[in-house]
């Protein structure tokens, strides 16, 4: 029975969620860029958008939700979206039609790969950027989303929790970026050089964009108009807003100020945090979350990050990997029926279980990310080469990637 | 003929243009620059990792002047900028070979004023 109040949640969430990615993503990773790098690194968040939104429909849809393969992945029975009608299909959404659920969907394989050019910013050859990310998007996502979100996905059997995609979306992209950080090597000049962002309002806007979407992404998670998702959208909120001031006094004691781009960072670490768990935890939990995330991800980005001295430009890793990871544990511990009877126990409701289970699913995805994610490096490496030469390096990718300039010196 | 350029602190530009206006100095270029002296430039944060020596921003005041005018000019430039802190800036000055003025083709001393 299609309810058309959930129907119009779920559009309206559908576009919240498009527009994490542009403007959202792009304006948050384009103000932290080098001014000669700006547009291109807003071009891969755009281009992803369009490039994903073709996939999904042809295959991508298919290959995540489509009838179970081996627990593994879906067939290829709905390519085209042969099969995929307004009818709604009761394994995912008993309520909206198909086809809704088919293209809210579509907006988290989107903006997953995006994540992931945090990590490789200002150095990857566009046409290398194109091909890693149609590769990634159906050998890494695809398959990661059916076994925790398809139906008959070996994850969703064993009774991992994953809400809104904090182990499809966020472990997965930022373990990914981690792999490309360390494969494609640091930027030229980087640790000698001051990169600093070269518009830090872009970045706020893009942030606070984010910030905005998301409440498409994990109270639309829920599916439907009701108490699930007012449950998500205060779990997040609240993360979000515990782990940008758990930032911002960390970075005020040890530092000596508060920074508004740490905020921005700490608010993004919140709301990765809180994915996994949104439909699961208390207002409560949420603040515990986000201080927690706050903290573990501080660590990562500013301590770990500088002493072991990988170019993770843009802390693609350090705030989804960590971050991501971190939340899906946390879900463990935090998550209770009382909020969603089709969830479970954590460890702190008397399910200790649910950690083991937790933990499975963060390791699975870490492992087959990283393995798929280097070979397919070295596939794109050998077609095409992954880094630009460092002359265009040095010039910037605006120019050498796409003939174009964000900002005329004259008028 | 001279040609003056100084090197101010931002926030004192307002000052040494009212002073220039004073001694009826009315020509001068004014651009924004990077620089740093004794201050060392300035450590910035960004996410947890400290830049040193960032260049702090700077005016750059730029004027010609027949030799009458050196002192005046001086003057006031030193009136409107002198606040007694490091990084007040500094005042170059130089011969200045020739001057035209592109409307009239006059050279010289009288195409500066």
């Amino acid at each position: 029975m299609i309810n058309s109040g959930d129907t119009a949640w779920v559009l309206m969430s559908t576009a919240f969620v498009m527009l994490m990615t542009a403007p959202g993503l792009a304006f948050f990773y384009g103000g932290l860029v080098r001014r000669k790098n700006v547009l291109a690194t807003m071009m891969q968040s755009f281009f992803v958008l369009c490039l994903i939104s073709i996939q999904w429909i042809l295959w991508g849809y298919s290959l995540a939700f489509g009838p179970d393969t081996g627990h593994f992945i879906g067939s290829l029975a709905w390519a085209g979206l042969k099969g995929v009608g307004m009818a709604p299909n009761p394994d995912y959404a008993a309520t909206i039609p198909h086809l809704l659920f088919m293209v809210y969907q579509m907006m988290f394989a989107v903006i997953t790969p995006g994540l992931i050019t945090g990590a490789f910013a200002e150095r990857m050859k566009f046409s290398a950027y194109v091909l890693f990310t149609l590769l990634w998007a159906t050998l890494v996502y695809d398959p990661v989303c059916h076994w925790v979100w398809g139906a008959g996905g070996w994850l969703r059997n064993m009774g991992a929790l994953d809400f809104a995609g904090g182990t499809v979306v966020h472990v997965s992209s930022g373990i990914s970026a981690l792999v490309c950080a360390l494969y494609l090597g640091k930027r030229r000049g980087y640790g000698r050089e001051p990169m600093p962002p070269h518009n830090l309002p872009l970045t706020i806007l893009g942030a606070s964009l984010l910030w905005f979407g998301w409440f498409g992404f994990n109270a639309g998670s829920a599916l439907c108009a009701g108490e699930l998702a007012v449950w998500a959208f205060i779990a997040t909120n609240t993360a979000a807003a515990a782990a940008a001031l758990t930032w911002m006094f960390i970075e005020w004691k040890v530092t000596g100020k508060p920074t508004i781009l740490g905020g921005a960072t700490g608010a993004v670490a919140g709301l990765v945090a809180i994915t996994p768990a949104a439909g699961f935890v208390s207002p409560l939990s949420a603040i515990l979350m986000g201080i927690a995330v706050g903290c573990v991800c501080y660590t990562a980005v500013a301590v770990i990050k500088l002493k072991l001295a990988y170019d993770d430009s843009l802390d693609a890793f350090g705030v989804h990997g960590v971050g991501g990871t971190f939340g899906a544990l946390l879900t463990g511990l935090f998550a209770q029926k009382l909020i969603n009877p089709a969830g479970n126990n954590g460890l702190f409701f008397g399910n200790a279980a649910q950690l083991g289970t937790q933990a499975i699913g963060v390791a699975a995805t870490i492992v087959y990310s990283v393995v798929i994610t280097f070979i397919l490096l070295k596939v794109v490496d050998a077609i095409v080469g992954l880094r630009v030469p460092d002359e265009e390096e040095v010039v910037g990718l605006d120019i050498t990637q796409h003939e174009e300039s964000a900002y005329t010196l004259l008028d | 003929m001279k040609l003056i350029i100084a090197i101010i602190q931002p926030h004192r530009l307002e000052d040494v243009l009212k002073e220039l206006d004073k001694a009826e100095i009315h020509l001068k270029t004014v651009s924004n620059v990077l620089g740093c002296g004794r201050q060392k430039g300035r450590t910035e944060v960004y996410r947890g990792r400290k830049e040193t020596g960032n260049l702090l921003k700077k005016v750059r005041i730029e004027i010609a002047v027949n030799e009458g005018f050196v002192r005046p000019t001086i003057d006031a430039v030193m009136r409107g900028a002198k606040t007694g802190n490091i990084g007040d800036g500094k005042i170059f000055i130089t011969d200045l070979a020739e001057c035209i003025r592109i409307r009239t083709e006059e050279r010289g001393e009288v195409a500066i004023g």
